[in-house]
């Protein structure tokens, strides 16, 4: 069954519930192109699309909270499209998502998600957890599953049980876990994120270890690029700790040496 | 059994390029006015722009059916809020708008790239650029079209300002003045003329501030460097 909450039936806004001339109003629900060949469309409109899969974004559960860190750059195959799009989205106070795939799916879900996990919060006057937003989320993509949406997701929070972060795709996947990284530049982050973890770490060593993984993944990936971002999210709720251009990272790492020319 | 292919495809690209420039208390949007299909031009003198909401101004190029449908669908929506809310749409309120209603397309979408220009609540210059499928961001300046490959590494070049995710955050505006901005626009039609066949005719630049809502034409080429000497030789004779 398809979530179709985050649509409105255009009736109702006129009529307000009162059907004009005794009509039935349609069901909520997405446009479908009348043919025969939905597949070969919707490969079609992909390649129209072209979502931007060129990312790196990760996240990690460590002793203080949850350290969330991405890039910025968008890529429409070859051509940068934008050096400066926000990947962690703030969904609310307390939580955050990550975007890698689809820009437009993932910006639509998360702010989807936000509104339900609000809706949630006046519903049953207790926040929710990240296990139940995760949750809301997966449901609503599995739905969607085949339709050629492209979304890789983490959600990433504090709630009453401590830190929180889970992996949710446009598959219907949903894994809960300690360390992610999802995108191109995803190898290139896991193998600093690996090597450089540990649970007992500062907030400034685990945030120092989020900003190297990007980096190191930038350099490498060519879809990825721009800005990395590193956010924390704590008992207190979330903070933006640092955003870097990476290319002034890299000579903050390599720093040039004058050398005597001969 | 291989399956059937449609020999027919509900999409066409009209071609064209849009820009939007934004300043500390002004908004430039501009659009070329030519409207194609393959090699052949359909119209010289195609309008591309929109004037949404009183301090808000869509340019948007591709498929022109699209767009139009689009156009119109927002213009109903913004009547309704007028009427429910009794005030104009502010142009961060349009701007999530336009992007939730090409989301509603998700698997059918307009094929229309747009850019949103306008003022926002506190007098600034704000322009959003768009994806086909709705996702949207704040930007200082953008292009979409044929042309914008052509046109956006001249914007950064000239335009290019601190990205807004760097923290300690740096001041992004533009620092052009209303004149300048207009000058580039025209400037940056002129060469994507140059080497785009899609861009050329006249410029439609439409240009937001405090005073109102002001429209000005420039003229481009109309032709290519070859045809231009064609038609000399055969004047000649």
């Amino acid at each position: 069954m398809l979530d179709t909450t985050a649509l409105e039936s255009f009736p109702s806004l006129i009529s307000h519930g009162i059907n004009v001339a005794g009509e039935i109003s349609a069901p909520p629900s997405f446009q479908l192109p009348n043919s025969n060949d939905f597949d070969g469309f919707v490969k079609e409109t992909i390649q129209m699309v072209k979502p931007a899969k060129g990312t790196t974004t990760l996240a990690f559960i460590f002793k203080e909270g949850v350290m969330v860190a991405a890039d910025s750059r968008a890529s429409m195959g070859g051509y940068i499209s934008s050096q400066s799009v926000k990947k962690i989205i703030e969904i609310n106070p307390y939580m955050l998502g990550t975007m890698a795939g689809g820009a437009a799916d993932c910006q639509f879900w998360h702010r989807n998600l936000g509104i339900k996990c609000r809706l949630h919060e006046l519903a049953n006057k207790r926040r929710i957890s990240v296990t139940g937003a995760s949750k809301l989320l997966a449901n609503i993509l599995y739905s969607y599953r085949g339709m050629g949406s492209s979304v890789g997701t983490m959600i990433a929070g504090w709630d009453e049980t401590g830190p929180g972060l889970y992996y949710v795709d446009s598959e219907g996947g949903r894994l809960k876990g300690n360390r992610f990284s999802v995108g191109s530049g995803s190898p290139y982050a896991y193998g600093v994120l690996d090597s450089g973890y540990k649970y007992d770490m500062s907030v400034e060593e685990a945030s120092e270890l989020a900003r190297r993984a990007i980096y190191h993944a930038t350099f490498r990936d060519g879809a990825s690029g721009g800005v990395a971002s590193v956010y924390y999210v704590g008992p207190t709720g979330r903070k933006k700790l640092s955003g870097d251009d990476v290319g002034e990272l890299h000579y903050h790492y390599n720093p040039v040496t004058p050398s005597t020319v001969e | 059994m291989t399956k059937q292919h449609a020999n027919w495809s509900p999409y066409d690209n009209n071609g064209g390029s849009c820009v939007a420039i934004a300043g500390s208390d002004y908004c430039v949007i501009a659009a070329d006015t030519r409207m194609s299909t393959g090699y052949n031009i359909l119209t010289r003198d195609y309008s591309k722009i929109s004037h949404l909401a009183e301090k808000c101004v869509m340019a948007s190029s591709g498929f022109q059916a699209d767009v139009k449908a689009l156009q119109k669908v927002l213009s109903a929506r913004h009547l309704t809020y007028q009427h429910q809310h009794n005030k104009q749409m502010s142009c961060p309120a349009m701007a999530q708008l336009l992007s939730n209603t090409l989301y509603y397309k998700r698997f059918f979408p307009y094929y229309s790239f747009n850019v949103l220009g306008g003022l926002d609540s506190e007098g600034k210059g704000c322009v959003f650029t768009y994806d086909a499928v709705g996702s949207y961001e704040r930007v200082g300046y953008s292009s979409q079209g044929s042309g914008s490959t052509l046109i956006m590494p001249f914007l950064d070049n000239q335009l290019k300002s601190p990205s807004p995710l760097l923290l300690p955050a740096q001041d992004a505006v533009t620092p052009l003045s209303e004149a300048e901005a207009v000058d580039l626009v025209k400037t940056v039609f002129a060469s994507a003329t140059e080497r785009d066949i899609y861009t050329g005719d006249k410029v439609e630049i439409v240009i937001l501030n405090a005073g109102g809502i002001h429209r000005e034409f420039m003229d481009l080429r109309k032709t290519d460097a070859f045809t231009e000497e064609c038609m000399f030789m055969i004047d000649l004779f």
